[in-house]
Order: C-alpha cells, then sequence, then structure tokens
C-alpha cells in the first residue's frame, strides 16, 4: 500500500514538473505575474511529491518488502540497517530517484530563498528547473521505474552489491548527486539569464552560492569515493582514471572554473558571456557523467545498469537541455555586454587563465575517456587509454595551474603589474624550494616526483599564507592580526581552498613517489621489515558477520622494540550476493599509512601478504577537507546572506597594496 | 573450498590480488622493470584495470609472460611489442601516438593555444575598447556623489 502511494506521487511529481516547466515560463513571457507566482508552490509541491516517494521506497528497503523488485535484487533482511537505507540508492532505479529529489529540492530551495531575485528572472528559473525534472521523472518512470512489483515474492533477496556495503561508500553518491545535481542551478541560472538577455552583478552573486555548494558536495563526494577505493580495493590506489571516475571528475573540473568566472562577473560585470557557457558546459558534463555511468557504452569497474536502451534516453535528455542551451547562448551570448574593462596583467587575467587551463584540463579528461569509443567507430581501431595516458596529458595542465596561482591570487583587479605580485611571493617561493631541496637531499635514489610535489604544494601554501599576511596591512603585528581575523570570510576559504589544493598535490606525490612495497607468503607467526617497521603475522581465523563470513588475519606492528599497532586485514565474502572483498588494515598517522590486505592462503601453508607504508597518505583527504571547508567558509560569506539582490555594495575592497 | 573461492575471484576482479608473491623474480631491478611494464598494460577480459592491478587469471599469465620475455634478455620495448603481436593494441593502457591516436595526443595542447589566443585576442579588443564611464555608471556616480 505505502509502495502504492510512493508509486502514485512518483507519477504526481512528473505532472506538477511539466506544469512547471511551461506555466511560469508563459507567465515570465506575457508578464502575467500570477502564472509566475504558480513557479514556487510548483517546486515546494514536486520536492514534497517526490520526497514521499522515497520515504515510500525506504520504507520498503527498511521493511524488507520483497513484492518490491528492486528490493529483491538489491536488499537482504539480514543486512545491517544502514545498507538498507543506502541500498535506496546503490542502485540505478533508486539512484535517479534520490537524483531526482535533490533536482527538486535545488528548485524548491530557489523557490524558497529566491525572494529577492526579479521575478522573470526567479520564474524562467524555475522553469528550467522544472523542464529538467519532468525529463529526468520521465527517464524514470518510462525506463527504469523503482516502484515495479514482482507477481512471486522470494523469502530473501540478493543482497545489496558488497562493496557497496561500507560507509565511505554509503555516502558517497548522495554528495556525487548533491554535487552533480547542484551544477543544474548554474544551468538554469545561465538559461534564464539568456531568456531574459541580461546578466549583471546580481546574477553572478546568485549563482555563485549554487556553484559553490555544488562544489563542496562534488570535492567531498569525489573525496569520499577516493578513499573508499584506497582502503577497500587492497593496494592502496586512490586514483584510477576509470571512466566513471572521470565522470565525476570533468563536472569538478568546470565547477572550479565557474566558480572563479563568477567572481569576475560579480566583481567586475566583465566574462559574463564565458560564465553562461561555462554553467552550460558543467552541467552539460554532469549529464555527459550520467549518461557514461548508466548507459554502458564506455566499460568501467562502476557502471551500474548497463543498458543501451536508457543510454538513448539519456542522450536525449542531453541533447535536449545542452543542444538547446548552446543554441539559444548562439544566438543570445553575443549581447551579453561586458562593462569593466581590465589590463592583460590584472586579477581578471588571472582568473582567464585559471578558466583556460582548467577547461582544456577537463577536455583532454573528455578526450581520453571517449577515445576508445571514437577509434572503433570511427577508425576501426580498437584500443584502450587508461592511467598512463591521463597522467601524462592532465598533470602539465596542473602543475601550471598550481605555478601560476599564487601570484594570480594577489594580482590586483584591472590593472596590475606581474612584477610587483610576483615579489610579494619571494618567501613562498624560497620557502617551497628550500623543503624541495630537503626533501630531495632526504629521499635517496627515488624519482624527482615527490621533490616537485613538496615544492608546488609548499609554494601553494605558503603562497596562500602570505596572501592573508598582507592584508592585514602595515601596523604592528597585533594590529594585523587582528585585521585578519576580520577580513571576510570568502578571503579566508580562499586562502584554506588553495592551501587545500597545496596539500593535495603534495600528498599525492608523496603518496605516489614515496610509497614502499612488499608482497610476501608469510605464516603465522613469521614477521618480515619494511621501511623500518616489523610486521608479523599472528594468527588468521575465520569470523561470522551480520551478513558475511570473514577470514581475518592479526598483524602485529613494532617498530624496533616499541608496539606500533595491531592490524586487522579481512577477507569477506558475501554468500547471498556470492562475492569476496577485501579490508585493508590500515594504521593511520599523519606522517604515514601502514598498510596491509590479505591476499589467499597459499598451497605450501601461509597466506599472500602485501604490505604498504605510505608516507603522508592521510593528507590526501586532509586536502580535500580543507579545500571543501574553504568553500564553506566562503559560502558563510555575509555578502551571500544579505539580500542579493538589494542595492550594491561598494565593491570588496582591493587586496593593500 | 580453495576452487570455489578462485571461481568467485575470477567473476570479480576488483578484489585484492594483483602480483602474487611466486611471481616476484629474484633480481630486484628486473622485477621493477617488469612492474613498470605490467602497470601500463590492459587486462583483457577485466573492465579497465592493468594486468598489475588485476586478479584475473588472464592477468596473471601476461605477467608471467613479460617476466618470462625479460627473463629470456628481452628489452622492455621487445616484451611491450610482443604483447602487442598477441593481444592487439588494446592491450596498451598509453595508446602510442601513431596515425588517428594523433588527435587523442594534440587535443591538449591545441586547445590550450587555442583557448589562450582567444583570451589574448578578446583581451587586445577590451583594451582598445572605451575607458569612459558607461551611462548607468555615470548615473550612479552622480547618485552617490548627490547623496
Amino acid at each position: 500500500m505505502i509502495v502504492e502511494f510512493g508509486h502514485y506521487a512518483l507519477i504526481l511529481a512528473f505532472a506538477v514538473s511539466l506544469l512547471q516547466s511551461l506555466v511560469p515560463l508563459v507567465g515570465a513571457q506575457k508578464g502575467w505575474a500570477d502564472w509566475m507566482a504558480a513557479a514556487g508552490p510548483l517546486a515546494s509541491g514536486q520536492f514534497a511529491l517526490l520526497a514521499i516517494a522515497f520515504a515510500a521506497l525506504t520504507y520498503a528497503f527498511v521493511t524488507s518488502d520483497f513484492s518490491v523488485l528492486l528490493v529483491v535484487d538489491n536488499s537482504h533482511t539480514l543486512k545491517p540497517l544502514l545498507y538498507k537505507i543506502s541500498g535506496v540508492w546503490g542502485n540505478h532505479e533508486g539512484s535517479l530517484l534520490l537524483w531526482s529529489l535533490i533536482l527538486a529540492l535545488f528548485g524548491a530551495s530557489a523557490a524558497w530563498f529566491g525572494g529577492n531575485l526579479p521575478a522573470t528572472l526567479q520564474a524562467r528559473v524555475l522553469a528550467v528547473q522544472g523542464a529538467i525534472g519532468a525529463a529526468f521523472l520521465a527517464f524514470m518512470i518510462f525506463t527504469s521505474n523503482p516502484f515495479l512489483r514482482t507477481a512471486l515474492p522470494p523469502f530473501d533477496g540478493h543482497d545489496l552489491n558488497p562493496l557497496l556495503q561500507d560507509p565511505g561508500l554509503a555516502f558517497h553518491p548522495p554528495f556525487l548527486y548533491l554535487g552533480y545535481v547542484g551544477l543544474s542551478m548554474a544551468f538554469s541560472f545561465a538559461v534564464a539569464a539568456l531568456i531574459e538577455g541580461k546578466v549583471d552583478a546580481a546574477w553572478g552573486r546568485w549563482v555563485r552560492p549554487w556553484t559553490l555548494a555544488a562544489w563542496i558536495f562534488l570535492t567531498i563526494g569525489i573525496a569520499l569515493g577516493s578513499w573508499w577505493a584506497y582502503y577497500e580495493l587492497g593496494w592502496g590506489g586512490f586514483w584510477f582514471w576509470d571512466p566513471v571516475e572521470n565522470a565525476s571528475f570533468m563536472p569538478w573540473l568546470f565547477a572550479t572554473a565557474l566558480l572563479h568566472s563568477a567572481i569576475v562577473v560579480e566583481k567586475r560585470e566583465t566574462l559574463k558571456a564565458w560564465t553562461i557557457l561555462l554553467a552550460i558546459l558543467g552541467f552539460g558534463f554532469s549529464l555527459m557523467g550520467t549518461f557514461i555511468v548508466r548507459s554502458g557504452v564506455i566499460t568501467s569497474v562502476h557502471a551500474f545498469a548497463s543498458d543501451p536502451e536508457r543510454g538513448v534516453f539519456i542522450l536525449m535528455i542531453f541533447a535536449v537541455f545542452v543542444g538547446g542551451a548552446l543554441t539559444l547562448f548562439a544566438l543570445r551570448g553575443a549581447a551579453l555586454e561586458a562593462k569593466g574593462v581590465f589590463a592583460l596583467v590584472s586579477r581578471e587575467s588571472a582568473l582567464v587563465l585559471n578558466n583556460v587551463l582548467l577547461a582544456v584540463a577537463s577536455f583532454v579528461v573528455f578526450v581520453g575517456t571517449m577515445w576508445p569509443l571514437v577509434s572503433e567507430l570511427a577508425f576501426g581501431r580498437v584500443l584502450s587509454v587508461g592511467a598512463p595516458f591521463f597522467n601524462a596529458a592532465f598533470t602539465p595542465f596542473m602543475v601550471a595551474l598550481a605555478i601560476a596561482l599564487p601570484v594570480g591570487a594577489v594580482m590586483p583587479w584591472k590593472r596590475g603589474k606581474l612584477g610587483k605580485a610576483a615579489a610579494s611571493m619571494t618567501g613562498a617561493l624560497a620557502l617551497a624550494v628550500a623543503l624541495a631541496g630537503l626533501a630531495f637531499a632526504l629521499q635517496t635514489g627515488r624519482s624527482a616526483l615527490a621533490p616537485i610535489g613538496v615544492l608546488l604544494g609548499s609554494w601553494l601554501v605558503f603562497g596562500a599564507l602570505i596572501d592573508l599576511w598582507t592584508r592585514g596591512g602595515r601596523q604592528g603585528i597585533g594590529d594585523r592580526l587582528r585585521r585578519i581575523a576580520r577580513l571576510p570570510r570568502a578571503d579566508w576559504g580562499k586562502a584554506i581552498a588553495h592551501g587545500g589544493l597545496g596539500v593535495t598535490i603534495f600528498a599525492v606525490t608523496a603518496v605516489l613517489g614515496w610509497a614502499s612495497e612488499d608482497i610476501r607468503v608469510l605464516r603465522p607467526g613469521e614477521s618480515f621489515t619494511l621501511s623500518g617497521h616489523t610486521f608479523t603475522l599472528t594468527g588468521v581465523e575465520r569470523q561470522p558477520g551480520p551478513n558475511y563470513i570473514s577470514t581475518m588475519a592479526t598483524v602485529e606492528v613494532h617498530d624496533g622494540d616499541r608496539y606500533i599497532a595491531t592490524l586487522h586485514p579481512e577477507k569477506r565474502v558475501y554468500p547471498a550476493a556470492g562475492m569476496p572483498t577485501t579490508e585493508a588494515g590500515i594504521h593511520y598517522t599523519l606522517t604515514r599509512d601502514l598498510y596491509v590486505a590479505l591476499g589467499d592462503p597459499q598451497d605450501g601453508g601461509g597466506w599472500a601478504l602485501r604490505t604498504y607504508v605510505k608516507p603522508f597518505a592521510v593528507w590526501l583527504w586532509i586536502g580535500s577537507a580543507l579545500m571543501a571547508l574553504g568553500g564553506l567558509i566562503s559560502l558563510t560569506d555575509r555578502r551571500f546572506r544579505v539580500a542579493a539582490g538589494a542595492r550594491r555594495a561598494p565593491p570588496a575592497a582591493a587586496p593593500a597594496e | 573450498m580453495r576452487a570455489f573461492l578462485l571461481a568467485l575471484l575470477l567473476v570479480l576482479p576488483m578484489a585484492a590480488g594483483a602480483v602474487q608473491p611466486d611471481e616476484i623474480l629474484p633480481d630486484p631491478a628486473m622485477e621493477a622493470r617488469a612492474r613498470a611494464i605490467t602497470a601500463e598494460l590492459r587486462c583483457v577480459v577485466c573492465r579497465n584495470e592493468s594486468v598489475d592491478d588485476s586478479n584475473a587469471e588472464i592477468a596473471r599469465d601476461i605477467r608471467l609472460m613479460v617476466r618470462e620475455r625479460l627473463v629470456a634478455g628481452d628489452t622492455n620495448e621487445e616484451a611491450v611489442q610482443f604483447m602487442v603481436d598477441r593481444f592487439g593494441e588494446y592491450i596498451l593502457l598509453n595508446p602510442r601516438p601513431t596515425g588517428s591516436n594523433l588527435i587523442l595526443w594534440v587535443t591538449g595542447p591545441a586547445l590550450l593555444v587555442a583557448g589562450l589566443g582567444i583570451a589574448l585576442m578578446a583581451a587586445r579588443r577590451r583594451r582598445a575598447g572605451p575607458e569612459a564611464l558607461s551611462a548607468e555608471e555615470e548615473a550612479r556616480l552622480k547618485a552617490l556623489l548627490d547623496e
């Protein structure tokens, strides 16, 4: 009964979304205030209906209602409650419902908090948002309905893919969807602005928080996925350049570019057409990601629900929305005239450089991801594009970005002097070079990768610190610190996020360049030494879990005579799903992770054991967390909280000279 | 039970696995070469995994074959070519920059040059534009001064 109720709510939400995409649009065109005003209640209604549908599906999962096909395929009575709930979105149909719910939530938020937007702009934004919702709801109802029943309910379900039964992966998809879908707001604002034919500072101020929020969610979602891969896949890799990872990474790169170009629109009223284009492409790549994940056109470890028919439907959604928006852009984009002028050397130009590097890097990832498909169809060459290509083709852009960033970040608006901006960063450069030299001297016979990472990473971190420090004026220390503490939160957010990028770059190179590895057969009681740590296998036991059987090893680690930790690497078998997983035993510290994965039992006795010492690996997640935190702090900046459409405050203070 | 586990592992190449202790060559330098080569070869039955990371039976065979070739005195290039001759280009994770693949390799640099070029041209155009205040800015300035 409750399931039917949810099903009904879903169909009703589709009807409401159709109304939402038409009524306000006509109202805005004709200037009918009551039609425009309908947008708000429709958006709220769509959200409420989808919330009911989602609650109904969650209810079916939690109560293990095996008359629902989706629950049979993705759940099991013995599964812990957390994974019964996360099972709702651990599959194609349910994740689409979550996607649509989040889409409706963003639309409804624009209705709830957008009171100070111009009425026509708000109506058009909500109409575009409604149209996207309608497309996805149609997709769900006609090809991927989560509420289908089965005539013969089985006694128990097939269980959720065991790889997804993990705290990291329980929350990885919702965060990614919040990010993907959050970019739809920037898209809706862009299309609405193109229809209006007007982009101004208030528009920029409106788009930025939405983009920033989407970017924060994407950052967290990608970091969670990466962390999960690190501890779950058994050899401590954290990024694989898999098509599905790329599908989340491309929108992230575009969102990062958009975030920065929207600053220019907001503060200087220029780069308007470019920002609109980025907003369209950002969401376009989100849709492309959806296509890659769900169509099965490109093979990937993650692709779920590989179904060409669904792929065609998503491709149609992509063509209509992105094609339509780009056509509109071609027709109207030129009319968006820039107001602010700026010299070749200026903050604006620095941000243009940021945008070009990020956008091109994203296209490189895109071409690499799609190339096997294109090459096979167009040239008859069956080939692969994997990590070695991406490492070689993508990394130079990030290096260039990291080099330019600290200098660009202190460049004054409108007109600056390269020498002056660079001179203020001399300290950062000196410190970075010194640290990199130290790193190079301490490591012997290893590649220069990690020292280069130290150089770039510390350049970014010290650059961010110097940026904050010089903003404090020239008075005494106390006065200066007080000033720095009182800086707008956007400035703090900027420094923290840029520092976080530096930390991440450093950690990536440190893990890749300095990790040590050991693969061997070990019998209980035996031990070996790796990077100054002695690992002893004390035993291997079978242990029952709630819905799996674990083979758990106990490994004790000593540094000389000093006890460090006891690790429990596991192999699990999930009988219901018929799948094994590995759980690495990891001891995290700030300077290194000790990582042990259990392999197969050997014919002659003993177990294969894979051990890694990964220096500074936690800083990968700390760096990502800092980036997200910087975004969050920036999001709480005063000017986003005060009425955005209200009379403009004077432009934020220029960097202190 | 062991056979059952192995069968499961074949179904799911993502479980921990990759290089097994019995595969490792006694000569560390040659082993390092083998690891570097297999990291750039695709496990041909897996979804986007290198031979070095994969747990599939064929990945193990390829790892052993690469090591055999190296022991037999092949250079890295010869060992890779040996695999390409048997499995085709598909086995290379890093596509060779020949023929149509040039498009793949040139896209990035070409787009960068184009992007920077467009940005420069736009900047030049903008610089030529009037520096004077627009009518709207004049009005706002007046309003501010009148306050």
